[in-house]
């Protein structure tokens, strides 16, 4: 089995979810090849020389390409997936992976499941078992090859390939001339105050905080811990706080030796930015809230009963 | 959150229903526009419990006008995968020059209406969108990414945005806006191409194994509060 593997890169840097993904083919047996595309030859090769384990490596060197461009992207891949007909195609289930692994679906007329978790062989063809509704549900999906997926990060270890011979690109030419899409600008996070990533404690609110008058107990909460105030999507979304102080996938992913939350339902968005906390307590209304499969410490209850009991509790030091 | 008798689908018979919150922030970006640029818009939704509904809360939001594309009764739970070619019809009928979907929401599971909208249509699509401006032919939107790093990309007119955030957080509708709508009739629209080649009759769905999860902590608030407060005391975090 032929794996062509879309790999993700910033800054120069191969990503690390792209590394699993490596991990992930091997791990059924199949052909890691990567499909790098940097501005030239040169940051394709050192690109390449980041995929270690991999068994062979396309490149398309543009200057259309030197940042990602959904568009230029999409008919690389979409080139590739005709020319070299490959089993399977893998993306990352990230921006970029939600934008061209169902792209790509349709031009190259091939199955497609999204937030993949675990892959394995199955007959002739593959089982996938995925995350939906928030990652409330699995679902398993039997796929007939040559199909695609896109792969939640965190889905296989990137270690497992590391110290082992990356192979050398061949280059292949695709047409990237007239396209319909610039890439304008491409913007680092901003630097701020706050710094989640290094934060040893963090309390962590979600949508239940229901609007910035409530904020002040949140605020408390944090201050009586000793801990970094953070929000999930949908509290950033609504305005309620600052995106420097968003966790998961389009905010900060962090490790911190406390992750503490409150009415955060644990979709794999916010899981992945999270889940490697050395301690995660969480409370939530809804006793089906998928964070209670990840933390270590659950309580169903409502947050503005407990938050303020609680922080009554650390300001009184008992 | 329960599963269907035969595991291919969620019970839907006692789910509340509300426009999900990707949507509502696309809906909210189609009416700024409207306000910025006097764009006009069209909010379309394939035949679905609570369908109408979701359209007149458009109309009360301020959309221009709205259309329901009829489906079969037993394709009412259609993938995006399926419905994405009946909604790519009536798109091309509608020859929008910009199309906002939200990037994920309970019937589009895998967040890839819009890519699969841009590929059938071939326009240009962006997913994980916001910060919407249109200039001339072309618009701009911030495209986010990963650690909070995100690009300026502009495209060509006509355009698929798989939105993430509206440049304001969706404005309040009153109820009684609502009701005054209740009466209108929604126009409907018969597709004339067939649903997309799924994968559903290939999908199981089960509840995720909760043991091995978090050890629960019993009690009223009180007693939770101090038995987290014991946790955290005893790990020396406080």
């Amino acid at each position: 089995m032929r794996c062509l593997i879309y790999v993700e890169h910033n800054g120069g840097q191969v990503a690390e979810s792209a590394l699993q993904l490596g991990t992930l083919a091997k791990s059924i047996g199949a052909e890691a090849v990567g499909l790098v595309c940097a501005g030239d030859g040169e940051a394709v090769a050192d690109l390449t020389r980041q995929l270690s384990g991999f068994d062979a490596a396309l490149g398309v060197a543009d200057p259309v390409v030197s940042a990602y461009n959904a568009q230029a992207a999409a008919k690389a891949l979409t080139q590739c997936v005709e020319t070299q007909a490959p089993d399977l195609v893998m993306t990352s289930y990230s921006t970029a992976g939600i934008d061209l692994a169902p792209t790509v679906s349709i031009k190259a007329d091939l199955p497609m499941i999204g937030y993949v978790l675990e892959l394995a062989i199955d007959g002739d063809g593959l089982a996938a078992v995925s995350m939906v509704y928030g990652g409330k549900l699995r679902a398993k999906t039997e796929i007939a090859t040559p199909c695609i997926v896109a792969v939640m990060p965190g889905a296989a270890k990137a270690e497992a390939l590391a110290g082992q011979p990356a192979p050398n690109a061949e280059m292949i030419q695709v047409d990237l001339s007239g396209l319909a899409m610039t890439v304008v600008e491409t913007l680092e996070p901003e630097s701020s105050d706050v710094n989640l990533a290094e934060a040893e404690k963090i309390f962590c609110v979600g949508r239940a905080l229901g609007g910035t008058e409530k904020i002040g107990v949140a605020e408390e909460m944090a201050a009586a811990l000793g801990a970094e105030l953070a929000g999930s999507r949908p509290v950033i979304d609504a305005g309620w706080m600052p995106k420097v102080r968003q966790v998961g996938k389009s905010g900060t992913k962090v490790k911190p030796k406390l992750y503490f939350m409150a009415g955060v339902s644990g979709a794999p968005e916010h899981l992945e930015g999270m889940e490697d906390s050395e301690l995660i307590i969480a409370i939530n209304s809804d006793e089906q809230a998928p964070i209670f499969g990840k933390a270590h410490y659950g309580a169903v209850c409502d947050m503005f009963q407990l938050l303020p009991a609680l922080t009554a509790r650390l300001n009184a030091g008992k | 959150m329960e599963l269907g008798e035969d595991e291919r689908d969620i019970d839907r018979e006692w789910i509340g229903l509300e426009l999900n919150p990707f949507d509502d922030q696309a809906l909210e970006q189609a009416v700024l526009l409207k306000e910025s640029v006097a764009a006009r818009v069209t909010a379309i939704a394939a035949e679905a419990e609570g369908g109408e509904r979701m359209l007149k809360t458009a109309l009360a939001r301020g959309v221009d006008e709205v259309r329901l594309i009829e489906l079969d009764e037993e394709a009412v739970q259609l993938s995006s995968r399926a419905r994405a070619p009946l909604y790519a019809e009536a798109i091309a009928e509608i020859a929008p020059d910009l199309v906002l979907t939200g990037v994920l929401s309970t019937d589009d599971l895998y967040g890839e209406l819009a890519p699969l909208l841009g590929a059938i249509l071939d326009w240009p699509q962006v997913s994980a969108a916001s910060q919407v401006t249109q200039k001339g032919a072309s618009v701009t939107v911030r495209q986010e990414y990963s650690g909070g790093a995100a690009a300026m990309v502009e495209m060509q007119l006509p355009a698929v945005v798989g939105l993430q955030t509206a440049s304001r957080p969706p404005r309040y509708v009153p109820g009684s806006k609502l009701r005054d709508l209740l009466k209108v009739e929604i126009p409907t629209s018969e597709p004339s191409v067939e649903p997309g080649a799924d994968l559903a009759d290939a999908t199981t769905l089960e509840l995720p194994d909760s043991s091995g999860g978090a050890e629960m902590i019993d009690g009223n608030a009180e007693v939770v509060a101090e038995k987290i407060h014991g946790i955290l005391s005893e790990r020396g975090l406080v």
